[in-house]
């Protein structure tokens, strides 16, 4: 079988390329460019460097395998980064690096995998994939600390059914371990995190690209009563308490961001408390809702998902009710779920629900 | 592997690798001493120079100004006569110049001295008029490519000097890298004051090139240092590459007449196959190129599968310009010339070299239409 690996530089997806090598397929390494200075340079920083692309073609020169970068910096500009700005300058807090899979990088390198004659796409994701009578199940990673199943909710059956991702059947340290063996010089390397380098400083990315969203403002109570002053509205997000510099008794936390008017709502941590989210652009593991009503929720990428109700609100919006009231989410983040180890899908996060 | 990618680099030539070879074992005087092992050095340096102002047709070895390679030479050759004097001087160029040209000139800009840049027609030509018409009393120097890098298409450069000339006292460069291997280059041939070279383009080592640039022409160096080269060029003499370089234009020169028999028959091959079986195939500048150059259009495919496919299958080609991760974007030339993203993005490079036989032109089209087949 021909196999195309995403290659970003990284231990994952190296060890990922030499497992597949080791079954006896013919492996082609890709690493994507999607984003480039007004000089052609890669990020310096975060995710997608230029170093990584660097890495990714050492790993790919040590295993003997061809290597690519692809060039997608017009569609990663167009569906990630552009919608990305919009998000924020709406007081949304958006995930680039599940955008930039959802919109980009699966589809792409599918798309190009069968241009390429290659049966699967293989990642160096950590999550599982099962095959069962029922079709193809999406489950989390044998190292439930290193699971990114959270960002690859958006994955359906024809995705599935192409795609491999042989280090999820790994704990990291034993990814690391088969790196350092192999003599790999991204065996030590850093975990990305998943921290798109836009995410990673998008404040000044946005004022950078935006220089209007400068505009100081009032940090207000929920009463609407001023206890405070902003220098920019955008890039607060739901649940930070950071950064606010006010000089009250109790911590405050960010409840709402109202762009129009470079309003930043704040409140008490009582304040903060949901009793769920409405969440849109739901799509579904196995292509249709699951039986049952019974779910778990992430609501963030890094914390452990909570029992929640699911219910069909209007066409294609869903509601899910927490079990017990917990923080608020920030809208434009992704609301996960899972049943045990089963991603069942997930969508954006609208608002926070309040009973 | 077929390689067609020549114009990106080219095989070393045996005569290149034999005359450097000495000069990377005992010969490793530094030309600027004053004992025996320096003397041996500087013999071999000078006796290169020579060589070169006689296939370059400069009037005093002198003429010939070393460098580190072809941007080395489109950096002095731009930025030496625009800053000569302490002036601010105009630089006008065309917008499909190699990237050491542009880059300079709007260097230079950001210094303070006035560009202009002038357009070209749909086959990459400029019109020596419109490139007069850029020429002001201000304007210290004009920069214009001999042949495209990537498309191969070759400039009126005779016309050009003349209209130049006639318009006003700017020095005249010429980027000539990729024309060297297939043509003859002379300053009479070109019209140009100023000549580019670039060593690996024809058979000698990487990262050492020239300048023709006769003495009466003021130059303010770009690189500071010892004073070597008559200060034009500072920095320690490569003198096997040097020697490499020029044993690579000694041989290239005696071998044009079958370069061009092979090559052109070669790319004859290679398109009229291609011509006959895909439907709407496109050779740019089909009647102004270089004889080496086959710059194709294959309407409806991406140019970056299309090679990742080739390099599968064992050959050898590039598109639009790589970048230092080496991915691919879309070409200022190609832009230049008012193709569209999508119409540059089908667009592939393959150029053939000293050691292309004629029935690799069948080969590597048989390659292209099975790379094809994959893809539809």
């Amino acid at each position: 079988m021909r196999a195309l690996v995403a290659m970003s530089g990284g231990v994952d997806s190296s060890v990922a390329a030499a497992l597949m090598l080791d079954q006896g397929h013919e492996v082609i390494g890709a690493t994507l460019k999607q984003w480039e200075g007004a000089d052609g340079s890669m990020p310096l920083h975060g995710c997608c460097t230029v170093a990584d692309a660097d890495d990714a073609g050492k790993a790919a020169a040590t295993l003997g395998i061809r290597h690519y970068v692809l060039d997608y910096v017009d569609e990663f500009n167009r569906q990630v980064v552009d919608p990305f700005a919009a998000a924020y300058l709406a007081g949304r807090t958006p995930n680039p690096c599940i955008e930039c899979n959802r919109r980009v990088r699966f589809r792409a390198l599918l798309d190009r995998a069968s241009q390429l004659g290659c049966e699967v796409l293989v990642t160096g994701h950590h999550a599982r994939i099962r095959r069962d009578a029922g079709g193809f199940r999406l489950l989390t990673a044998t190292d439930r600390a290193k699971d990114q199943s959270y960002v690859l909710h958006m994955l359906g059956q024809d995705d599935l059914a192409r795609i491999r991702f042989p280090v999820g059947e790994m704990t990291k340290a034993e990814v690391r371990a088969e790196a350092a063996r192999r003599g790999m010089g991204t065996a030590a390397k850093p975990d990305s995190q998943d921290l798109c380098f836009i995410a990673r400083d998008h404040t000044s990315f946005l004022r950078e690209r935006f220089p209007a969203i400068a505009q100081p403002g009032p940090i207000v109570d929920s009463g609407g009563a001023e206890i405070g002053r902003h220098d920019g509205a955008v890039g607060f997000t739901v649940g930070q308490r950071r950064g606010l510099h006010l000089s009250v008794g109790e911590p405050r936390y960010v409840l709402e961001v109202r762009p129009a008017t470079a309003t930043v709502v704040v409140g008490t941590r009582r304040d903060l408390l949901a009793d769920g989210v409405s969440v849109s652009q739901m799509s579904w593991v196995a292509g249709a809702p699951p039986a049952g009503d019974e779910v778990e929720v992430k609501v963030r990428y890094r914390s452990d998902p909570i029992p929640a109700g699911l219910v069909a609100a209007a066409a294609g919006a869903w509601e899910v009710w927490f079990d017990t009231p917990r923080e608020g989410a920030a809208p434009g983040q992704s609301a996960v779920l899972y049943r045990g180890d089963e991603v069942l899908g997930g969508g954006t996060i609208e608002d926070n629900l309040r009973r | 592997m077929l390689y067609l990618d020549h114009a990106a680099t080219t095989p070393i030539r045996p005569e290149a690798r034999a005359a450097m070879e000495p000069w990377l074992g005992e010969g490793y005087g530094n030309p600027s001493g004053i004992h025996e092992v320096s003397r041996r050095a500087k013999a071999a340096l000078e006796t290169a120079r020579e060589t070169a102002a006689r296939l370059l047709g400069a009037a005093h070895p002198l003429d010939i100004v070393f460098t580190g390679g072809g941007t080395g030479s489109d950096n002095l050759g731009v930025a030496g006569p625009a800053l000569a004097g302490n002036r601010r001087g105009g630089v006008a160029t065309t917008a499909v110049e190699h990237e050491a040209v542009l880059e300079t000139a709007r260097f230079l800009e950001r210094l303070g001295c006035p560009l202009a840049i002038v357009g070209v027609d749909g086959d990459g030509v400029a019109d020596p008029a419109e490139i007069a018409a850029a020429v002001g009393p201000g304007t210290a120097v004009v920069s214009v490519m001999a042949a495209n890098n990537e498309t191969g298409a070759r400039q009126p450069l005779l016309e050009i000097a003349g209209a130049v000339r006639e318009a006003g006292a700017a020095v005249i460069h010429t980027d000539a890298v990729q024309s060297f291997v297939s043509e003859e280059v002379t300053l009479a041939s070109t019209g140009a004051d100023l000549i580019t070279l670039a060593s690996h383009k024809f058979g000698g080592p990487k990262g050492v090139g020239l300048l023709v640039a006769p003495r009466s022409i003021a130059l303010e160096p770009v690189i500071h240092g010892g004073g070597q080269e008559l200060g034009r060029r500072s920095g320690t003499h490569n003198v096997a590459g040097i020697v490499g370089m020029v044993a690579a234009m000694e041989a290239t020169a005696a071998d044009r007449e079958r370069f061009r028999a092979d090559v052109g028959e070669a790319r004859r091959r290679f398109e009229a196959a291609l011509a006959g079986s895909v439907d709407g195939f496109a050779v740019t500048a089909a009647d102004r190129r270089l004889i080496q150059h086959s710059h194709v259009r294959f309407p409806g495919v991406s140019a970056e599968t299309l090679l990742i496919l080739l390099d599968g299958l064992g050959l050898a080609g590039s598109a639009g310009s790589a970048c230092h991760s080496g991915a691919i974007s879309v070409s200022h030339v190609l832009a230049a010339m008012g193709m569209g993203p999508g119409e540059a993005a089908g667009c592939v490079r393959f150029s053939f070299g000293w050691t292309s036989r004629p029935e690799d032109g069948d080969d590597a089209a048989a390659m292209v239409l099975e790379a094809l087949e994959g893809l539809r």
